[in-house]
């Protein structure tokens, strides 16, 4: 079958590419753009490895197709920091320790971005139940939540 | 050995070295690497549990456009299993190579039979159904019960135990005193028999290669493992390449926990790519690392304690039963030999069987088989502790092994700080804490070996003053801040000036795996040997350009000072100062040390847990979580939390949820994280960390292994605390909302009648 051709928007730069029509996002975003910091755990949309945002909404980039991209704006964690400058969650993530392998991180961060832009004072549940789409093996999620709690905490002093 | 005290960057919560490059996407895990005229490769696997191959016909499968290569059992290096065990640390190649691909008979679903390399991934899976492979299907044995009975199929012909063949392919036995006269001096004895599922490792990372072979036989690996000398090895084993014709490239490696300290893909890209004269990429799918990779085993057990009324334990016997899958090589000695080690046992026989039966070979997880062992003898315990009218804290503390107690497995404990975790244990406000209705607590302690071994470190000056230090091993949970943190103390400087390279095969020395607790203890020495190297050279230097005696400079501070103004009045040398003058002082500064290294000693953890129960729907919730643990010394004391907080949490998985469910005909049902359920954060608690240090002596840091231990104890806390909450005794793992509600049911049934 022919290559569809799709054109959109990552992290603010237009971009356009070829995919098969079967293909997913995430292997758009991995194999066709080099976007590799988005990372395939389970393909079925369990693990949250692939977390990115569709015009501002998380979504598990093995579960949409790559054509879907058409026209949309896709946010990935390549686009979380400005140059040199960590996003707050970044720098609170190294700072709390919130990651061992590193594998899980790259979700874990998006995800947790678009629960602040949503609701910049969640309770410590409200973390923990957004963030129950993204499994992390290594560390048992304290240093996740408090890093989340932490970031969200200087933002909303940012803000102020 | 001195220990460093007074210290600016040991005991730190620095940023990791490798940090800023996994929060931004940058990291290059195994799957993120690609080449130019790169091709897949995929796996054609058994759809049976047992069966014998009868031929395989691959010709049609490599005719098909596009397909590059496909190997088979054929071109894979066999080791004849009557010549005897040919040993690569724990694993024997016999088995190996016939666990990445099967040779005559596939002994699980999963089991590899062929593999094809073709241009792209979709033509590859479809040339593996192209592949015409003939079996004669045969009886299967999946749990251990069925595995041990008399007329079982037998996985593996050759093997006999007792003079017959048998599915028991090895024993274990720890001995100590004569339980017999033990137990006659027992007033209290319980003897229970307990079950534990088979669970995954469960790293988010499949695995993954990319293999490179070029026209004169060189190979270039890139691939997520526990050890890249292991694969190097296995993978020089099982293709004829020399190891130094291969070049073995650590990605960084998302989750391993033990499973990936062996091989599946290396060996079938090498040759594919070998044949096909192209890069080959392999990555799992999670349903492939699900049916044929890992698990730990599972278990049958029987444990019996007896004690004197006044709480003295004075005999105990465990027999332990481990699921070793498709091959021999179950943890055994884990469970057998970790279970009774807290406590100072008169009379002890631990024994442990290794049970083949059609499942996945086992891969090491995590402390392997002590967790296992440690349900049982800590479950005991606590009904023990119960039977006798003594807190099970008390009870642990009145038999808990100190220095100089000989443990079951044999050797005499050097100063530990079992006790220290107990005594924090009866100290922690939680212990005290009020409960509510339907919720209980309970505590369990555990214990491993913890492990030395060889490790190879590089320390070099760079030209401008800074460090680059380059070991061995795979960071697989923050390794590399903890050996930032100690170059930094060392050589005086701040940790940021202190780069932390993984090297490869080909330019680091030989270090064994990424496992046993063993990589800072071991990469902190030789590292630390390395370090005092270079300083001796930068004292040396100093007092070549000062013109005084080397034993004349200290090194303070990142710079070389006169010890003292008789010495001579001398502006110090910085580290910077020295690099720069390097090239006419006597060259380039650094420093390298191959060591196999010594005196690591085991770890003790003690845990608390409270549960409650919803009894309408049998689920269990953990709602508070303490772990205690001997950490040695807390290089990083953020990591340290981080594996006590992990392995908590992967125990509380095992304990409440994960097992594998089988489908009639002996296929893995739930090959995904939808089904096979781990601890999502929801689940969760805080978990709280108290870290007891008790310096090893035989470490410049202090150092003990502290990744394994926290696994160690949870199912036990968990199934301590539900029969807290309910007065019901769980013996079987998990202690999922079917099992809870039946115990439940049962228990209003026994009220009513």
């Amino acid at each position: 079958m022919a290559k569809v051709h799709v054109t959109t928007t990552v992290n603010g730069e237009p971009m356009e590419f070829l995919c098969e029509p079967h293909e997913t996002m995430l292997d758009a975003l991995r194999n066709s753009l080099g976007l590799t910091g988005s990372k395939e755990g389970c393909a079925s949309g369990d693990c949250g490895a692939c977390s990115i945002t569709v015009d501002g909404r998380l979504i598990c980039s093995c579960l949409m197709l790559a054509v879907e991209a058409e026209g949309h704006q896709i946010g990935t964690i390549e686009g979380m920091s400005h140059g040199e400058t960590l996003h707050p969650l970044q720098q609170k993530f190294l700072e709390h320790a919130a990651l061992q392998c590193g594998i899980c991180t790259s979700g874990m961060l998006v995800a947790s971005e678009a629960l602040l832009k949503k609701n910049p004072d969640p309770t410590e549940e409200e973390i923990r139940f957004w963030l129950a789409g993204n499994l992390c093996r290594c560390t048992g999620y304290d240093k996740i939540v408090r890093a989340v709690q932490d970031a969200a905490a200087e933002m909303r002093e940012t803000a102020r | 050995m001195n220990l460093v005290t007074n210290n600016k960057w040991i005991g730190q919560r620095t940023i990791r070295p490798d940090g800023v490059d996994k929060v931004t996407g940058r990291a290059a895990f195994a799957a993120d690497t690609n080449m130019p005229g790169m091709i897949w490769g995929k796996v054609l696997r058994s759809p049976h549990p047992h069966a014998r191959i009868k031929s395989i016909d691959t010709k049609k499968a490599e005719a098909l456009p596009g397909v590059k290569a496909v190997v088979t059992s054929r071109d894979i290096v066999d080791f004849p299993i009557e010549k005897g065990a040919v040993m690569l640390g724990i694993q024997d190649m016999r088995w190996m190579c016939r666990n990445v691909m099967a040779r005559d008979k596939v002994l699980f679903p999963g089991h590899p039979v062929a593999a094809v390399a073709a241009t792209t991934e979709a033509i590859a899976a479809e040339a593996c159904k192209l592949i015409e492979v003939d079996y004669e299907v045969l009886p299967f044995a999946i749990e251990i019960d069925d595995a041990l009975k008399p007329d079982a199929p037998i996985l593996h012909e050759f093997n006999k135990f007792e003079g017959k063949p048998s599915n028991i392919c090895g024993k274990l036995e720890h001995k100590k005193g004569d339980i017999a006269e033990g137990f006659k001096k027992a007033e209290v004895v319980i003897e229970r028999t307990f079950t534990t599922r088979p669970v995954h490792q469960g790293y988010i990372e499949p695995h993954a290669c990319l293999i490179s072979v070029a026209a004169d036989g060189k190979a270039t690996i890139w691939s997520s493992s526990q050890g890249q000398f292991m694969v190097r090895a296995m993978t020089a084993y099982l293709t004829g390449i020399p190891q130094s014709d291969i070049r073995a490239i650590p990605a960084e490696i998302g989750g391993g926990f033990g499973g990936k300290t062996i091989v599946y893909l290396e060996p079938l890209a090498t040759l594919l790519a070998k044949k096909s004269g192209r890069p080959v990429k392999m990555v799992m799918t999670r349903e492939e690392v699900m049916r044929a990779t890992g698990p730990t085993s599972g278990s049958k057990m029987t444990v019996k304690i007896g004690a004197t009324r006044d709480g003295k334990i004075v005999a105990a016997h465990g027999i332990f039963y481990l699921q070793a899958g498709a091959f021999p090589g179950s943890p055994i000695r884990g469970a057998a030999g970790c279970s009774f080690a807290p406590y100072d046992i008169p009379h002890a026989l631990s024994e442990g069987f290794d049970v083949c039966s059609n499942r996945s070979k086992v891969a090491a997880y995590r402390a392997p088989g002590a967790p296992i062992g440690a349900f049982a003898v800590e479950c005991v315990m606590d009904e023990l502790a119960s039977a006798l009218k003594i807190d099970p804290l008390e009870f642990r503390l009145k038999n808990a092994a100190k220095e100089g107690t000989k443990a079951v497995h044999g050797p005499v404990f050097p100063r530990i700080g079992y006790i220290e975790t107990l005594q924090a244990a009866k100290n922690h406000p939680h212990y005290k804490a009020p409960l509510g209705k339907f919720q209980g607590r309970g505590v369990a302690s555990g214990f491993w070996f913890n492990a030395g071994g060889e490790s190879s470190a590089q320390v070099n000056i760079t030209e401008d003053g800074n460090v680059v230090v380059t070991t061995g091993h795979p960071d697989i949970g923050g390794s590399r801040a903890g050996i930032a943190n100690i170059c930094a103390e060392l050589l005086g400087i701040d940790y940021r000036r202190v780069s932390v390279i993984i090297g490869d095969t080909q330019t680091v020395g030989f270090s064994n795996l990424t496992g046993g607790s063993r990589v800072l203890f071991a990469s902190a020495m030789v590292v630390t040997q390395s370090a005092e190297k270079v300083i001796q050279t930068l004292r040396e230097r100093a007092a070549k350009i000062w013109n005084i005696d080397p034993e004349a400079v200290k090194w303070e501070n990142g710079a070389a000072h006169p010890v003292s103004p008789n010495a001579g009045q001398f502006e110090p040398l910085t580290l910077q100062e020295l690099a720069e003058k390097a090239p006419s002082q006597g060259g380039p500064i650094g420093a390298g040390v191959q060591l196999n290294t010594q005196g690591a000693e085991g770890g003790f953890g003690t845990h608390i847990c409270d549960v409650e129960v919803d009894v309408d729907l049998g689920i269990v919730r953990v709602i508070r979580y303490t772990t205690i643990q001997d950490v040695g010394r807390a290089i990083h004391p953020g990591y340290v939390e981080g594996q006590l907080q992990g392995g908590a949490v992967q125990g509380i998985g095992w304990a409440l949820n994960e097992e594998y469910i089988y489908t009639k005909d002996g296929k893995v049902d739930n090959p995904g994280f939808l089904d096979y359920r781990m601890p999502v954060c929801s689940d969760m608690p805080m978990i709280d960390c108290e870290l007891v240090e008790v310096p090893n002596p035989k470490h410049p840091q202090g150092v003990k292994g502290v990744g394994e231990v926290p696994l160690v104890p949870v199912m036990a806390a968990v199934a301590n605390a539900v029969h807290n909450a309910l007065r019901i005794r769980f013996y079987d793992l998990p202690l999922s909302p079917p099992r809870v509600s039946a115990a439940l049911d049962a228990q209003v049934q026994r009220a009513a009648e």
